[in-house]
This record gives C-alpha cells, structure tokens and sequence, in this order.
C-alpha cells in the first residue's frame, strides 16, 4: 500500500497477526483457502497426506493476519488460525511508504 | 381445561371413542389429514386436543402427517395419526422411519374398500397384509384390530401402551362399519386406567448409545432436548446411531428391531377364544367380521354343529401357535374376514395341512352375514 | 505452523469427530455452507442442548449426522414436516432444517410452501448445488436451463425454480440467499434467522464438481470464482428480480425479512386461548 505521509497512528495500531494450523489428515486437496488467503500465505504442499492429497502449507507464516478465511471456506475442517502470541513492535511488519 | 378422560357412560362412534382412547392414554399430538372414514378421529381431536393442553395440527398430506408424528414423538410427546386404506399406502415409507428409528406412535387405519379410491365410505378388511408388510424391507410390526367402539377405545390405550414398551409403531386396523357405528362406551376412571411409557436413557450423556437394547430387547429412548446429543437416522445404524453401510451392521440392525418384538410374543399377542373348547369347526375372525362370526357360532350350534370362534385381537404378529395347536384338534378352520383372503393366508400356513383351512370373504362394501358363514360351516360340516 | 496441530480446530466441540472427514467430495461446497452454519448455531449463545438439527435425504441431508447435536436424518423431502412435530411438541427447541434443493423443493416442495405458509418457527438452510449431488448428477429443480446432468444428457430443458420468491410467496418471513463463498454474510443470515421467531429460509449455492461442475465446465475454483465476479448483493432486492446466471449475475442478499405471528402464537390464542 502507498501513502504520500506516514500515518499518525502508525505507532498505536496493531496489525493483527495469526498462526495457521492445518489437520492434514482432513485435507481433500481442494485448494480454496490457498487460493483464498488475502494475504497469500499457504501454497499446495508436496506431501501426501494419509488419503493422498496434497495438504496446504504455510510458505509466509509471517503474513497471516488472523482473518479466518482459510477456516471459513474450508470445507473439511481441515485448516484454522488462532490469534499469534504477543509481539513487540518493533517487529511489526513495515508498511512501504 | 377439560379432562383427558370422560369418565361415565357415552353413546359414540367408533372414531369418537378412538379420539378419547388416545386423550386417556397421554397422547397430546395428532397430525392427520381427512379421509373418509377416520376424519371423524382428526375432528375430535382437533377440539379435544387444546381441551388438554396438546396440540392438533392438520398437515397438508398423510406424508406429512406421518412425519410430523414421528417428529413429535422424539421429542417426547404420545402422538398419533388416522386415515383409511389410500393415506395408509402414503404413510408406509415414514412407517418404516419410524421403525428403524424405534418410535412410539399410533396409526389407525379405519379401512375402507380398496385398492386405489374405491368404496370411500364402506368398510373392508383388505389391508391387513398391507398392515404387515407394506412398508419396504423386513420388520415385525403390532397391529390390533377392535370389533366395536368400546374396544376400539381400549384397544387405542393398548396399542399407545405396546408402543411405547417396545418403541415402535403400532397399528390400530379397524374398518368403517366399526368406525362409524354408534354404541354404547363405558369410560372407566382414571385411576383404573393403566398407562405405560418409554424406558428413558439414564446415565452418562456422553457415553449412552440411543440404540443398545434393554433386557427386554428395547433401548431406552433419549429425545431431543435432553442433552444426549443423539442422531437419529433412516440409515441402517449401529448402537451409538451412526450410519454403518455393512451386510453385518446391517443383519445386526435387524435382528434387533425384528428381535425386540419375536422375543416378547406371548406379552404382545392377544386372542379371545368363544365356545373353542370342543369345537369341531374353528372359525378365525377379527374386526367387524367377528361380530357377525360370535352370532354364527352359536347358530350352527344351535343346528347341532360345535363350532367356535378365535377372535383376534392382535393381528400382527400373528398367533402362529394357537393356529398350529387348534388346526391339531379341529375338523376345520374357516376364516372370515372382508377381503378375498389375506388373514387365511397365515391360517393356511400355520394349519400345515393338519386341518383344512376354508375362507368366507369377499372384497368389501358390507359385512358379512351370519348366514353366509353358517352356510360355509354347514357345507364344511358335510364333506 | 504445525504439521500435526496440536490444538483442536474450533469447531471440533460441536463436530462428531469420530466421524471426521466427512464423505464429501473434494471441492464440494456442502463443507463450508455446514461450517459456515455451525459457527452461527455456536455463536448464537442458544443452549446447544435444545438446538435439534433435520436433515432430509442427499449429500447436504448427511450434514445432520456430522454435528454432535439432537439430529435427525429423516426421509427424503420429508425434513420440515418431522421438524414440524418436533418443534410443536416441545417449543422450547431450536430446530434448524439443513438440506438440499433436490430434497426441500422436488419432493419436498409441498412440504415446504406449508411450513413457510404457516410461519413455523424453524430456520430452513437450503444447500444448492444445482443437481442432486448424492444419486450421481441428476437434473434437479433448480437446475439451470440447458445445464447438462444425468439426467439431462442432451441440456436440461426445464427453468428452475427461484427458491427465494418461491419462499416469500409461500408466506416465508426471512428469505436471504449467499453463496458459500459469502462465508460471513452467510454465518450472519443464519444468526439472525435462528434469533428469530417464524420461518426463516436461506438458500446457498455451492459447487458439486463431481455432480454438477464435471458435466458443466465447472471446475471447483471456476465455481468460486463465478460466485466472487458474478455475485451482486443486493439486500432487500424484491425476490421476483433475483437472478441465478452465471453469465448474467446472481442476486445475492437478504431479501426478505418481516414479522407475523408463527403457527405456535396463532394457535394459542386462537385454539387454546386460556391454556397456560
């Protein structure tokens, strides 16, 4: 995202941040929550999981920022976030200005 | 509110005193549709029903009113349906949910003369095979067939009672003549009134299995709103109620709901025998066929013929060993019934060949006489 | 992240996982429209112990047997009648009937005008893939026209059904349809129609790629991404002008939603006035 100034609450805003956890047994390779994830997090893993499809995997663990899509349009019950455990900010993620 | 039970002396139609039957056994919930000639059962309940606090709701076919009763009865509340022999051939399929479900319920069926539409306000017995195996699939069912109002009204206390003991449908074969004649019907009190009810699940909520048999072959039953979190399905199922697709799960299913009512025939099976002890010639009746086979019993006795009746009460299952031991000891067997032969069927079967085995019947419209079966006897008596 | 999570999924509590997966095919929408579903009925704050859910026959009706709730997998068409019964012999249950088009609008369409037309209090979630889904692929009533199905080898020649007018003009008093990619807005029809009395319809559409998507030119994702570029939401569009095309557009939203008395409170004050 591009701004001409830095915002004036860059320093109090906290950008949320999650951890995904995937139950690959569950997974039936259908793809929508990589191709869903806005901040593109997973991608097609090369595993096999135990019925043979191919679970998701986290390629920018970083990134995720708790949204919950992934475990909403998962159809299986295969994928969840859960809310990062506190950080400091000074290791927020930078915004490009 | 008005009480459940009319107790005193009523002048009442068969379908009147079915209507009261059921208030006085506990049954708060009738969904029905009207049909010739068990509308009258729906009418009555309709006003009665609120007079007790239950409710009455007519549905927009038997389909639905089959289900509805099937629904509210897992939610805990007695319920029952009526119709005639066109809405019995609609309600088969949930009948047969709610055999696998193992749901009390009452379904009367004031038969009429059929197949199809056919004589909508003349009575038959013609659905009795229907009563047995009319819905898909192999099942045991109970089925009871009354022979005036007075019985009619204690048979419907009976057959809510065997429905819930051994949670299942239970079937109440009455006929339009039955359904309709006036007669006289003492309702006793209350207190002399027995009622049972289903064995309820007890115990851990997250360890009980809605489909593991009692020690009487029957489950106990946990409804919907209890915390048992159960599931119900049409699906052939296991203990615990969940779908197993296997010929084992399968025979074991069966087994157990065919079981339940093969293992407790001498509690379910009722008969009353009329001058039997020394009869030569056994007639076999039920319903309003039975009433004029009592009058030609003692006819043909009165000619000098022993002859006697076997009144079933219970029709399904049906009394194979009293036939078996009669059919030892009698000269012959005539059944009587309004249909072209469908109890004679079983008489047949059971007899074995050790008695001859005789029908007096024809395909409805009106009863039949003493006389035609006093002929019958008399012909039977003479070979 | 972890391979083997070591955390449950939040669902897990009201899911039977000893029956986990699910039979349903990858890529099927059915998943999401009954998680999407069970976070509404969790969400809700109702007693989870008197929420009973009703299935009808069909690959959505097996939803009833994946939730650890009262649930009853009925016959086929015949969810809303049971759930009727139900619902009137103890009023105090939540009841939400979770099936499919085939099931609630062929053989089950009588049964659904009624309930709709006596406002009974039931919440109906109406799974539409386009086709019945379990037997194969067979054209449905809500199939669209010249879609291709077992049934329909040559192009259906039939015109669905618009499920929401369908539902308003039988007298429903909360009609909304989403998608199942429309994970939030679905979650949130759902919480509302259980908060509320009388009878409430939401209709999905999701994919069914074995069924429905393999014969039409539908890949899963091709699915998805009709209903993200396709979908014009419009709440409170009048249900004569919704549109299901997926050339033209497809009207999603809340459509309807007003208040009459429900079966229960007209029967009471007019059958059993005077009963407590």
């Amino acid at each position: 995202m591009k701004f001409w100034r830095a915002p004036l609450d860059t320093e109090e805003i906290v950008v949320s941040k999650g951890v995904v956890y995937i139950i690959e047994d569950r997974c039936k390779g259908c793809g929508y929550c990589i191709e869903y994830c806005p901040r593109d997090v997973l991608e097609p893993s090369e595993r096999f999981n135990a019925k043979g499809y191919h679970p998701p995997a986290v390629k920018q663990p970083d990134l995720c920022v708790n949204c919950h899509y992934c475990e909403a349009i998962c159809p299986d019950f295969a994928i969840y976030s859960l809310e990062a455990p506190e950080q400091r900010s000074s290791e927020l993620p930078s915004i490009n200005f | 509110m008005k009480p459940a039970v009319l107790t005193g002396k009523h002048f009442l139609t068969g379908d009147e005193a079915c209507a009261e039957g059921a208030l006085a056994a506990g049954c708060r919930f009738f969904a029905g549709y009207p049909i010739t000639p068990a509308t009258e059962i729906a009418e009555c309940m309709a006003k009665r029903l609120p007079e007790v606090g239950g409710l009455f709701i007519q549905m927009e076919d038997e389909i639905a009113a089959m289900a509805a009763v099937l629904g509210a009865s897992c939610a805990g509340t007695k319920s029952m349906t009526a119709t005639s022999g066109p809405g019995f051939s609609l309600m088969m399929e949930n009948l047969g949910l709610g055999i696998v479900m193992e749901t009390p319920c009452v379904v009367v069926n004031v038969q009429r003369a059929g197949p199809s539409t056919g004589l909508p306000t003349l009575g038959a017995q013609g659905d009795m095979m229907q009563a047995r195996w009319g819905s898909h699939g192999h099942y045991e069912i109970i089925a009871l067939s009354p022979a005036s109002p007075q019985e009619l009204f204690f048979q419907t206390i009976a057959a809510f009672n065997l429905s819930e003991v051994y949670r299942l449908p239970v079937l109440i074969m009455a006929d339009e003549v039955v359904g309709h004649l006036s007669e006289r019907v003492v309702i006793p009190d209350a207190s002399k009134i027995k009622l049972q009810s289903r064995p309820r699940a007890k115990g851990r909520k997250d360890r009980f299995k809605p489909f593991h048999p009692g020690p009487n072959g029957v489950a106990p039953m946990a409804h919907a709103g209890e915390g048992y979190m159960v599931h119900f399905t049409g699906l052939t199922h296991d203990e615990k109620g969940y779908p197993v697709m296997t010929a084992q799960a399968h025979s074991e299913m069966v087994s157990r709901i065919t079981g339940k009512i093969r293992g407790n025939l001498d509690r379910i099976i009722h008969v009353e025998e009329y001058r039997l002890e020394d009869a030569d010639i056994a007639l076999i009746s039920y319903g309003v066929s039975s009433r004029s086979s009592f009058a030609a019993v003692d006819e043909a006795r009165e000619q000098g013929i022993r002859a006697g009746l076997l009144r079933l009460v219970t029709v399904w299952p049906f009394p194979e060993e009293v036939i078996r031991e009669l059919a030892k000891r009698v000269k012959c067997l005539i059944t009587v019934e309004l249909n072209l032969g469908q109890i004679h069927l079983e008489v047949q079967r059971c007899a074995g060949g050790m008695a001859p085995a005789l029908l007096v019947g024809h395909a409805g419209g009106t009863v039949i006489t003493p006389a035609e079966i006093v002929e019958k006897i008399a012909a039977a008596c003479s070979q | 992240m972890n391979r083997n999570s070591p955390t449950r999924h939040p669902l897990d509590s009201i899911l039977r996982t000893d029956r986990i997966p699910h039979i349903w095919c990858p890529g099927c929408g059915i998943g999401t429209a009954f998680s999407s579903s069970l976070i509404a009925i969790q969400s809700t704050g109702t007693d989870l112990t008197k929420t009973a859910v009703v299935s009808g026959i069909g690959c959505s009706g097996r939803g009833a047997g994946y939730v650890k709730l009262d649930s009853y997998h009925t016959t086929h068409g015949r969810a809303i009648p049971f759930a009727t019964g139900m619902k009137l012999a103890n009023p105090e249950l939540t009841v939400v009937v979770f099936s499919g088009d085939g099931d609630l609008f062929a053989i089950g369409g009588n049964h659904f005008i009624h309930a709709a037309r006596r406002n009974m209090d039931l919440t109906v979630i109406c799974v539409n893939n386009l086709n019945y889904g379990m037997t194969g692929g067979q054209a449905a009533a809500t199939t669209p026209n010249l879609a291709k199905t077992t049934t329909t080898p040559l192009g259906n020649p039939e015109q669905p059904f618009n499920l929401p007018l369908l539902a308003y003009a039988s007298g429903a008093t909360y009609v909304a349809r989403w998608t199942m990619l429309h994970t939030r807005d679905l979650t949130q029809s759902i919480q509302e129609a259980l908060g509320r009395r009388g009878f409430s319809f939401i209709e999905v559409l999701a994919p069914c790629p074995t069924g429905y998507g393999r014969r039409n030119r539908q890949k899963p994702a091709d699915s998805l991404k009709l209903y993200q570029e396709k979908a014009i939401v419009k709440n409170g569009a009048n249900p004569a002008e919704v549109i299901l095309d997926f050339k033209q557009g497809i009207t999603l939203g809340k459509f309807v939603e007003y208040d009459r008395p429900t079966f229960l409170e007209n029967y009471d004050r007019i059958c059993r006035p005077g009963t407590p």
